[in-house]
């Protein structure tokens, strides 16, 4: 049997209105591996996980996931997708163990196949000490975590995580990579959204540039940066400092072509494993007594690929998007 | 166990059983959810209840007085008015708890699951049915503590309460489809509502028609909230009016032929989006 791609769509189109939400959209991911979906505000990654989820018809275009039509399969695919969309879909009223027991429940789980369910998964999640307790008191990350083990009661071979970060503080967010790639570790197919190149590059195999509605470029994440630019140094001589030979000193480290800026006295170098080389870079600087006003090393942005592939910085949307944020736990949070 | 493991291969399996089972178990399970967060949100059931409340005694002590040709003690002409008007209020959560569920995601979430679809409209209506039929419990114990005194048989009153909770499904299913209709929570709150006002006042249920100006009426007399009323009064005081009677169970069931259909359709508009 050919072995199918876990996600594969194809000339997805949806309008609302004036707008052209996606505008034929291409997507594909192998099983088992994880699909990076980058793109800004607005760039149509809610709609596409929408219409993937069944949630929502394209205007044009078809999808499969998991072998099943997204359209006329709706039923059957939902009992082998899990999603955990944009903002947390859990109910505030109810105790954590009661959110998930329900969803078991309406998975058609007997009950106490449920119960168990909604145990394994909370103390998966670290939620077993909240468990008795109303979703309303829990934090941002809690909710994003309930949210995430209900959208694993049963196990989906294929998940969908939009912008499983957003709004998530750096702790809670590396806890939520670790559970990301864990799932993927045991063989779950991800689609995830994100608005950080960083995301992207730590969970994804392949990633798929999206703007205005269609992927305007894609590969691994070394693929983009190659286009992009990868990490770099950048460092800024002091007056007085010498910066021909800050040049000399630094070649070595550089992976390509450095950037001179001489009258800003601004010296861009492209790195591989910054962090690595940071100590001996200020040593050596500092060896051959070269004054410095700055020294960083700057990762590609969202913004830096979106200048590299269009020449234009990310254009953010105002956020008119939708009212049904309006209130909710998890404000958008963008940077 | 290995914690891993556990996640990703289980042997879960849903249970195979004929689709409408699992509708009406779908219904009950959303159903016993939205029963579950009432006492977790207990402002909303205080308020649902103390408005009646107030009203009993508003018009029991404030207008009982100066209102004449009920043919029977204020109190047990109002009472009627009362449970019907409070049913018929509290039949708007159904469109603003959809509506909240809509805003939240919640709604969302259960699309993403292979469960009924109609279960999110069948489990709504039934668990503001069950509200309702505890308000009238709550209502039926006011009207006795001010002097109420039901009469006839028992079984009447039992009709009289299977007429309102009935009335309370059908206007559920109205509220359901203003819910889904509007676009926000505030807009379902004061859609739902405003246009109830007019037609429980301009009624026979807190007062007798008779001094009405002609043309309120003609309206007053002919319009579902006063015939529902009339029905529930005869069967609580031992008159009862087939005619009316017959004329309500016409007037729910009607309501519910053509508002099912339409709460379904304004839902499935809804969340095509
Ligand atoms: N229900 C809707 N009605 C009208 N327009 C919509 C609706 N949903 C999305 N849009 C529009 O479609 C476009 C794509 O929206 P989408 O939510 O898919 O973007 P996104 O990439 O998820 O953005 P974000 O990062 O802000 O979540 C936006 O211009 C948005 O305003
Ligand atoms: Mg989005």
């Amino acid at each position: 049997m050919k072995s199918e791609p876990a996600i594969l769509a194809e000339g997805l189109q949806k309008r609302y209105g004036q707008t052209q939400a996606l505008a034929g959209l291409d997507l594909r991911a192998e099983a088992g591996t994880v699909l990076g979906v980058l793109g800004p505000n607005g760039a149509g990654k809610t709609t596409a996980v929408r219409i993937l989820t069944t949630l929502l018809k394209p205007d044009a275009g078809h999808a499969r996931v998991a072998g099943l039509d997204v359209v006329r399969q709706a039923n059957q695919l939902r009992a082998r997708i899990g999603l955990a969309g944009q903002y947390a879909a859990v109910d505030e009223n109810l105790t954590g163990v009661e959110n998930l027991e329900m969803v078991a429940r309406l998975y058609h789980l007997r009950g106490r196949v449920a119960r168990q369910r909604a145990q394994e998964l909370l103390a998966r999640f670290d939620l077993l000490d909240a468990a008795r307790r109303v979703v309303k008191t829990y934090s941002g990350g809690m909710r994003r975590r309930l949210d995430l083990a209900a959208s694993l009661i049963m196990a989906p071979p294929v998940l969908f995580l939009d912008e499983p970060t957003t709004g998530l503080d750096p702790r809670s967010r590396l806890s939520m990579w670790d559970i990301i790639s864990g799932l993927v570790s045991d063989g779950t197919t991800v689609l995830l959204t994100t608005q950080y190149l960083e995301e992207a590059d730590q969970l994804a195999n392949q990633i798929a540039v999206v703007d205005h509605g269609r992927v305007i470029a894609s590969g691994t994440a070394d693929d983009l940066k190659r286009q992009v630019g990868g990490e770099r140094f950048e460092i800024t001589v002091a007056r007085g400092g010498d910066l021909t030979a800050a040049i000399d000193v630094l070649r070595p480290y550089s992976q390509g072509e450095m950037q001179i800026e001489a009258e800003r006295r601004h010296i861009l170098v492209p790195v591989a494993q910054g962090a690595q080389q940071l100590a001996a870079v200020v040593r050596d600087l500092d060896a051959a007594r070269i004054p410095l006003d700055d020294l960083s090393l700057r990762r590609p942005t969202l913004d830096d690929v979106f200048l590299a592939l269009t020449g234009s910085t990310a254009t953010v949307e105002p956020d008119n998007q939708q009212q049904r944020g309006a209130g909710r736990p998890l404000a958008r949070s963008n940077t | 166990m290995n914690m891993v493991e556990s996640i990703t291969r289980p042997p879960l399996r849903p249970v195979e059983r004929p689709r409408f089972i699992w509708a009406i178990s779908d219904a009950l399970t959303l159903a016993e959810r939205n029963l579950r967060q009432i006492p977790r949100i207990p402002d909303e059931l205080i308020f649902s209840t103390i408005q009646p409340v107030i009203f009993v005694l508003l018009f029991r002590y404030v207008f009982g007085g100066a209102i004449t040709g009920t043919g029977t003690s204020y109190v047990n002409y109002l009472m009627a008015g009362i449970f019907a008007q409070t049913v018929i209020f509290g039949s708007t959560s159904t469109g603003i708890g959809l509506a909240n569920d809509l805003q939240r995601g919640l709604i969302d979430r259960f699309r993403s699951l292979p469960m009924a679809k109609s279960a999110v409209l069948t489990g709504r209506t039934l668990s503001d049915l069950v509200r309702n039929a505890f308000v009238i419990i709550v209502m039926w114990t006011v009207g006795l503590l001010v002097g109420f005194q039901p009469q006839g048989p028992v079984l009447n009153w039992f009709a009289a309460a299977g007429l309102l909770l009935l009335t309370s499904f059908a206007f559920s299913w109205i509220s359901a489809t203003i819910g889904m209709a509007v676009s926000t929570v505030e807009a379902a709150q004061s859609a739902g509502f405003i246009w109830l006002f007019p037609l429980t006042f301009a009624s026979s249920a807190f007062v007798p028609t008779q001094t009405m100006p002609d043309w309120l009426r003609a309206f007053a007399e002919h319009q579902p909230v006063s015939l529902i009323v009339n029905a529930v009064r005869g069967l609580l005081l031992n008159k009862p009016d087939f005619t009316t009677i017959w004329q309500s169970l016409a007037w729910c069931v009607g309501i519910l032929i053509v508002f099912i259909p339409l709460a379904v359709r304004a839902y499935n508009n809804r969340t095509a989006r």
